[in-house]
């Protein structure tokens, strides 16, 4: 059957299969308790010149089974099937011998560019090594001038000198374009892109994936992009294979596994995330449950207690991987995929649209204002020397942001990392005064407050923190956590006991479980202690510093919709920070789009969403990928160059200016005055329809037209 | 970098001046030169006894201050240590005493420090493999001995050998034999029997402690992404762990070299005392033991310039290893 299943994924790609893996199984022995069986039974090919992508979420395998490929696991793993690269066998070969092809004819990129470069080496010394190590003959002097080259290739600015620079001197973007220089400097046939993005902010990940497009292009290379993110295979992948817990469970074209997937997994996965262009007019189908724990799996199917379509036959076979359709080589792992794929078994039918609670009016409706911060500002000042500290400027990390927020709604903060997002929150939840503006909590100036004050107005507002993991005290059990608020309002012990029984069931955790220990809790469920937390002191407003970015993305689409919830039955204000956008514009009522410190453009989110008038928010949403092929293949894309500026470079008039694609687009000589206004004036929010946008010529920006 | 390291270097100067200021002070408080002399039979008359006090800055009816003011200001603008109890001016003392002790912690110390490095890295590379196994059980028993038991188990195995030979090829008493022919190649041959058996004491204790340390630092970067990145580039996994991994590991080391070597000296006192070696450890003990003001502070001005000069080097090493600190 297996073997059958191979062939037939071969017979339809174009060119010839560069790289056939069959029945590759990874296993981790354990010294207690069952091995770890990371990888089973995965068989597929890429042909040269394609892209295939393999999604999954942490722990599916896909990681480990592209290292298998590399020679690159740890001694212990055990590896059997076969893995062949142009007709030779790797499995069979030495670590002498696949030293030969790993970095000539497969290269790979990493995860986390701060991490994978040696960090007393410069860069340059780095690619030179990739080059020098498989062609002897080639010179020092030779290998560095070739370096240069690469990095230009890969578009690092100055790269005669940025060649002397050392890892720690780039930027995270830069990184990894240093990563793929590596990767392509000797041609190779096949580059395995291992969540290359995943790090970075949404205008760098654009940047970083149309570099590997290019280098793609140059080299001819066949690739293989792996990642959690179906946003970002949807434009770029000819075929996508879908993982999960180990096993392959869907594999097909592109269009095929978006439009038509025929494995319950993949019509959940593409159910629960957001769509930046669509979110919040329809909830996110979550999917229940976690994916079993690879050393003790069930009989069957591995999603089937997470299945809403499996019948008893799920759990007692694993389903083989069959063509199940009219193409021959979209298959997928699923006793129930003949009847999706005919129709009898609707796609919208396993995972129904949630209703919402309660349609309450008061997010529609304009309550009174709960927040209102006025131009608020937060330097940190810079050093130097060592003996006598001198100082020597300052870091303006928020420099003069105003906005309000009124019960109920939610206002979204984004922007890239580094732009003051948390700065502003932080500032928040000190409540004190500000080293500039003022911030007014619930008619109360807190400049004005006293310890005791402060204190009580601390019940009203909370924050739920970004990694569950970190966030929660790993001694405590979790009641005690939930009702530590509470204990530093002074609440009694029966009073503590009572609320934390409620809040347990208002998150959605069985209250039974107040005793137990958050490691004894998944990463979505230490997220929903962490909200009940921010929820005991029943406050009026609550910040949520990217509160599911670091939960897998079947996991965050229950989370998004508890928040949903709670804010309608609660009449709550929230003040959301995230740098996915379309998580953001699931939930939030308004945005403030920050850079450097200062907002560019703010009002309600849709307005902004489907009509951005900032070049930079332009910039931003045609980074955002879609988790749809057409959609994103057809999109124009607004490119910013380069890497946010340092918070300490002053830069006269607009501080976007030095990445602006509109000015950029502005004649010299015809725009002359123009220019000039965008070089001395720093613009100001001022009012356009709905929104407020700092530009001088939102009126002339033609960037968008598509 | 320079004009960063001269700040340092002045830093570090300030530092032992206030080391060995203190050590005088503190060795005038509690020290009495006069008693030895006090106590012999018959007692000398007490303008003998004043005068040699005043001989050595000791005099107590010179107030403390202007003792401690004339002593510095002869270090400061003679460069005059003063005078021993054995009438012998300090600074010979210090330079004849320095060059024996450094010959035995030079040699030891670097032989045990790059012999530490070998084994550490290697266990990490064979981790639970028996071999570092060995290494490991070998290391925590030598750590565990004290020196003086394993001083004299050396000599135990080096008369047994002699006798085997039946002649004396290895000695262990002292710097060198009064009896050795003058050449110059005779001279060294016979130095070098002297050293041979506390160098192997300080280098099996050294080697041992340097091990652990370097081994605990390699295994911190055996999985570390970059070693991964350079096994990607096409580099075998031994390869790669020397050339990307042994640099990155030997940072963390590069402080605890300079500031052991700093106080190695101190440490081989015993070492000195136990294969009669005059050196500096030796001569500390007899300060102290004789009431020496100005030999104990002679002593910690030589221990101060030995931790000046390691954590110079530590510097100078750290930037070398780690470009991230370089300015």
């Amino acid at each position: 059957m297996r073997e059958n299943a191979g062939v037939a994924s071969v017979s339809r790609v174009r060119g010839r299969p560069l790289l056939e893996v069959r029945d590759l199984s990874v296993t981790f022995p354990q010294r207690k308790g069952g091995d770890v069986r990371a990888v089973r039974n995965i068989s597929y090919t890429i042909a040269e010149g394609e892209l295939l992508g393999i999604v999954g979420e942490s722990g599916s395998g896909k990681s480990v089974s592209s290292l298998a490929v590399m020679g690159l696991l740890p001694t212990n793993a055990k590896i059997e099937g076969e893995i062949l690269f142009d007709g030779k066998s790797l499995l069979t070969m030495n670590d002498r011998q696949l030293s030969d092809i790993r970095g000539k004819d497969i290269a790979i990129v990493f995860q986390d560019p701060l991490s994978a470069l040696t960090p007393v080496y410069t860069i340059g010394d780095q690619i030179s090594e990739a080059l020098r190590l498989h062609d002897t003959a080639l010179t020092r002097r030779a290998a560095e001038v070739r370096a240069v080259e690469l990095l230009k290739v890969v578009g690092i600015p100055d790269s005669e000198r940025r060649v002397k620079a050392f890892p720690h001197e780039f930027s995270g973007g830069m990184r990894q374009r240093a990563m793929i220089a590596m990767a392509i400097a000797n041609n190779p046939r096949l580059i395995i892109a291992d969540e290359p993005t995943t790090a970075l902010d949404v205008t760098i990940q654009a940047q970083i994936l149309e570099v590997l497009e290019e280098a793609k292009q140059i080299t001819g290379a066949a690739v293989s992009l792996i990642t959690h993110d179906l946003g970002v295979v949807a434009g770029h992948a000819d075929r996508v294979m879908v993982m999960y817990a180990g096993k392959m469970v869907e594999m097909g074209t592109a269009e095929e596994v978006f439009y038509e997937p025929t494995m319950p997994y993949t019509v959940g996965l593409l159910r629960s995330v957001p769509n930046v262009r669509t979110a919040s007019t329809e909830r996110l189908v979550p999917l229940e449950g976690r994916p079993p724990s690879l050393s003790d799996l069930p009989v069957g199917c591995p999603f089937a207690v997470r299945c809403p379509a499996a019948i008893a036959e799920c759990l007692e076979v694993e389903p083989e991987l069959l063509a199940h359709g009219q193409a021959q080589d979209h298959l997928s792992a699923c006793h129930r995929a003949g009847a999706i794929a005919n129709g009898e078994l609707a796609r919208t039918d396993i995972f129904p649209r949630p209703e919402a609670h309660i349609d309450s009016a008061v997010s529609h409706g304009k309550g009174e204002t709960i927040l209102e911060v006025t131009d608020l500002k937060k330097s940190f000042p810079l050093f130097t020397g060592a003996v006598v500290r001198r100082k020597a400027g300052a870091v303006h990390a928020v420099d003069g942001v105003s906005f309000s927020i009124a019960q109920g709604r939610t206002l979204a903060l984004v922007g890239e990392s580094g732009c003051g997002k948390t700065t502003t929150i932080l500032e928040l939840m000190e409540l004190t005064k500000p080293e500039g503006g003022r911030i007014v909590l619930e008619g109360t100036d807190v400049a004005t407050l006293n310890k005791n004050s402060r204190n009580a107005l601390r019940a009203d507002i909370q924050i739920v923190f970004q990694d569950p993991a970190a966030a929660v005290d790993p001694r405590l059990p979790v009641g005690d956590v939930i009702a530590e608020p509470l204990l530093a309002q002074g609440v009694s012990k029966h009073d503590r006991d009572d609320r934390v029984t409620e809040l347990l069931e208002l998150v959605g955790l069985d209250p039974a479980m107040a005793d137990r220990y958050p490691h004894e809790f998944s990463g979505g469920q230490r997220q929903r202690i962490g909200i009940a937390r921010g929820l005991a002191t029943n406050p009026k407003l609550l910040v949520l510093d990217e509160p599911v970015s670091a939960l897998d993305v079947s996991i965050q689409a229950g989370v998004i919709n508890l928040l949903q919830d709670l804010r309608e039955k609660l009449g709550l204000s929230m003040i959301f920070v995230a740098h996915d956008l379309a998580v953001v514009r699931q939930i939030a009522n308004d945005v403030a789009v920050m850079y450097l410190g200062r907002i560019v453009e703010y009002g309600p989110i849709s307005d902004v969403f489907d009509n951005p008038r900032h070049p930079y928010t332009q910039a931003l949403m045609s980074a955002a990928p879609i988790p749809d092929p057409r959609e994103e293949r057809s999109r124009h894309r607004v490119l910013l160059d380069g890497d946010l500026p340092s918070p300490s470079e002053q830069i006269d008039g607009c501080r976007f200016r030095t990445r602006c694609p509109l000015y950029k687009m502005l004649d010299p000589v015809r725009d002359a005055a123009a220019r000039a206004k965008c070089e001395q004036d720093d613009p100001n929010l001022r009012p356009h329809d709905f929104v407020e946008v700092a530009c001088h010529h939102v009126d002339r920006n033609k960037l968008l037209v598509d | 970098m320079a004009l960063y390291l001269i700040r340092r270097v002045i830093n570090y100067l300030i530092l032992t001046a206030v080391a060995t200021s203190l050590a005088y002070l503190l060795a005038s408080v509690g020290l009495n030169p006069a008693q030895p002399e006090q106590q012999r039979h018959p007692r000398p008359p007490q303008i003998v006894i004043d005068h040699l006090l005043d001989r050595w800055g000791a005099n107590p009816h010179v107030p403390l201050i202007e003792r401690v003011w004339v002593w510095f200001s002869n270090i400061l603008f003679h460069g005059d240590f003063g005078i021993s109890v054995q009438n012998q001016p300090v600074v010979t003392l210090l330079t004849t005493r320095a060059g024996v002790s450094l010959q035995l912690l030079l040699i030891g110390s670097i032989i045990g420090a790059i012999l530490g490095v070998v084994l550490g890295v290697w266990g990490a590379v064979r981790q639970y493999k028996p071999s570092d196994q060995i290494v490991t059980y070998a290391s925590f028993v030598i750590y565990a001995t004290p020196v003086i038991v394993m001083a004299i188990l050396l000599m135990v195995l080096a008369t047994g050998f002699n006798q085997a030979v039946g002649t004396q090829i290895i000695t262990f008493s002292g710097q060198y034999s009064a009896d050795a022919p003058a050449a110059f190649w005779p001279q060294l041959g016979d130095r070098l029997v002297h050293l041979l058996l506390p160098t192997t004491v300080l280098i099996l204790t050294s080697a041992a402690s340097y091990s652990r340390y370097q081994r605990n630092a390699m295994l911190d970067v055996l999985g570390a992404d970059y070693i991964r990145t350079a096994r990607a580039k096409g580099r075998t996994r031994n390869s790669a762990l020397i050339r990307h991994g042994v640099r990155v590991a030997l940072i963390p080391m590069s402080t605890f070299f300079a500031y052991s070597f700093g106080t190695l000296v101190t440490g081989s006192t015993l070492l000195e005392i136990i294969f009669s070696w005059h050196g500096m450890g030796e001569q500390a003990i007899q300060s102290i033991q004789q009431n020496d003001i100005n030999g104990v502070a002679g002593a910690t001005f030589f221990v101060a310039i030995l931790i000046l000069c390691s954590s110079t080097l530590s510097e100078v090493l750290y930037a070398a290893l780690d470009p991230r600190v370089r300015r």
